[in-house]
């Protein structure tokens, strides 16, 4: 029987995640052999042809994003794992690392080799104190077993693999930003190009992967391409841990078929909203998407789809705004968040939403006035694409535009009358 | 800029052994000393509870990372202390999905039961409430942490047994 849920078939409530001898008679650790049959060219070439897109939000084809690494020149050359999960409403990689260190571990073993890596690290956010506990103790068991460490299983191929864990700050998510950070610098991040797969750690060849993309490795490698590309749902390929927060029957987060629709996460898997509660809005992909509204609910969860619809998937994990919910309360909070860890460098992000998030409050205290709604439209032009360093204002602008466009009567409200909702 | 910053702070201290040994294993991860610069502040907070003048020279002399360097590391991140906390660190997390589920009913109750608002802490040096970014734990919202421990699906009788746990731990 093939697997269909590669990513969580490990993972069973309320039970420790699978030691390294447990996890390899599930069938663990067969991919790097697979791998070492091949030359790391044509396992990149595989990862590639199995359409897996990344995970982390901005779903690049993940082969394609290696490809352009260099041939080795026998100097070092990095691996890095970002686990430093922060987007507001995102909470997948937790459990991946939490419940099944060692997938992780064995995807990461199986893409240094095709990268020819030498050195790989894990960048843990450091508010995961129960993920960093068990991937040291993961780490530890793949040494023993020699599956890291100097000519690994009896071949040429060395790697080492490093735990570092930082403390917090959602800046670091942006891959060079936390190459930044892991060399000890202040995490801003850095001019592109030079890309980090040419130029990334101490100024050698480095790819930064999310921990879901990398925890797809061993199954392409294992069962093949094939089998990978008809888990998905038509045309698409994989699978993907999707979820649901907010005021709904039963939040969490999934594995399904790359393909399934909003509505399949929403209805079956979180149960549907709340009794008494009605569903006004969602984020589809974490506090940096534009707002979808309820007729949006039949759309596929690929990124080409949501695009369409004027949003981005982000990170596949929806947050559902309800009708006793203050949407400006909502975009407020989201704004203060992204205010809160901008990193300062740049000024449309730096004075920019500090100043959405004054006027947002004004709004909520009822002393906000028709002009407002003005700066804000602009404000979302001065934070958009092209005008910042990264992608962290033009991301805090998506919730701020699309609220506008779809929730204008209630900006409009809040002037009038201040805001209306009992709670927050 | 060196006068300045050796006219208004104190000098290093000596780092401990144990500072120097888990300082010295973080290294051995690394190409460059440098690197270690966050994870060696992380380390001075763990013993010492939080990072005072006196400690960051010290780990900048040790590492030779230049004091305004580290200073700028030390201040960028959310979860490294400058200034002196309680016993207890209390993390709420007041990003969106908290905040849908009664983030401020929480906070509001903690000042109230504790007399300590964000950023303070309790006279008997106990507890300092700090409000944390989206501490992914979104289905379980709302969450907070209590220094290394996660608590989920809080709720105002939840929090009470909680801050009661940690006073009779002491």
């Amino acid at each position: 029987m093939s697997v269909t849920n590669p990513l969580t078939k490990n993972i069973e409530d309320g039970r420790d995640p699978l030691s390294f001898k447990e996890y390899q008679a599930a069938g663990g650790y067969q991919s790097l052999d697979k791998a070492m049959k091949m030359s790391p060219r044509d396992v990149m070439g595989q990862v590639k042809d199995a359409g897996l897109g990344g995970r982390g939000g901005a779903g690049f084809n993940t082969g394609l994003k290696w490809s352009f690494s260099p041939e080795p020149d026998g100097g070092p050359r990095y691996l890095v794992v970002n686990a430093d999960e922060m987007e507001p409403g995102t909470f997948k990689d937790r459990l991946l690392m939490e419940k099944d260190p060692h997938l992780l571990i064995e995807g990461m073993i199986t893409s240094s080799y095709a990268l020819s890596a030498t050195t790989a690290y894990i960048f843990l956010r450091g508010e995961y104190t129960l993920a960093e506990e068990r991937l040291l103790k993961a780490i530890d068991e793949a040494y023993t077993a020699g599956m890291l460490g100097q000519n690994i299983q009896g071949t040429d191929f060395s790697l080492d693999l490093y735990l570092h864990t930082s403390a917090g700050r959602y800046i670091c998510g942006e891959e060079t930003a936390l190459i930044n950070a892991l060399e000890g610098k202040r995490a801003n991040p850095r001019f592109k190009p030079p890309f980090p797969q040419v130029s990334g750690l101490w100024g050698r060849p480095t790819l930064v992967n999310n921990v879901e993309t990398i925890c797809n490795i061993p199954g392409i490698l294992t069962h093949g391409v094939e089998w990978f590309k008809n888990l998905g749902l038509g045309d698409e390929c994989g699978t993907r841990i999707s979820g649901v927060s907010g005021r709904v029957k039963n939040p969490g987060c999934w594995e399904m078929p790359v393909g399934t629709t909003f509505r399949t996460l929403l209805e079956d898997y979180a149960g549907g909203m709340q009794d008494g509660y009605e569903l006004k809005a969602f984020l589809p992909g974490g506090g940096s998407t534009d707002f979808l509204l309820p007729e949006h609910l039949d759309l596929p969860m690929i990124p080409g789809d949501v695009a369409k619809a004027g949003s981005r998937l982000g990170t596949s994990l929806i947050m559902v705004l309800d009708d006793k919910t203050c949407p400006v309360g909502c975009v407020r909070n989201l704004i203060k968040f992204f205010a809160h860890e901008s990193c300062g460098w740049c000024t449309p992000c730096r004075d920019g939403l500090p100043w959405v998030e004054h006027i947002l409050n004004k709004m909520e205290e009822g002393t906000g006035e028709m002009k407002d709604i003005e700066i804000l439209q602009e404000m979302c032009g001065y934070m958009g694409p092209g005008n910042t360093f990264c992608a962290l204002a033009p991301g805090a602008a998506e919730p701020l535009q699309s609220s506008l466009k779809y929730f204008m009567d209630e900006y409009e409200e809040h002037v009038k009358h201040g805001c209306k909702y009992k709670s927050h | 800029m060196t006068d300045l910053i050796a006219s208004t702070a104190l000098k290093a201290r000596q780092l401990t052994e144990e500072e120097i040994h888990d300082i010295e294993h973080e290294k051995t991860h690394y190409p460059y000393a440098q690197a270690v610069g966050l994870e060696a502040l992380k380390i001075v907070q763990k013993y010492q509870g939080w990072v005072s003048d006196e400690s960051l020279l010290a780990v900048s002399e040790y590492l030779d990372i230049p004091p305004d360097e580290l200073e700028g590391v030390a201040t960028f991140f959310n979860m490294i202390f400058r200034q002196p906390v309680g016993k207890n660190v209390i993390l709420l997390c007041d990003s969106v999905a908290c905040w849908m589920l009664g983030c401020d009913d929480l906070q509001a109750h903690i000042t109230k039961t504790l007399g300590i608002n964000y950023g303070e802490t309790t006279d008997d040096d106990m507890f300092t409430l700090i409000p944390v970014p989206c501490l992914g734990d979104c289905d379980r919202a709302p969450s907070m942490m209590v220094g290394r421990e996660l608590y989920r699906n809080l709720t105002t009788e939840k929090i009470d047994q909680i801050i009661a746990e940690y006073k009779s731990k002491a």
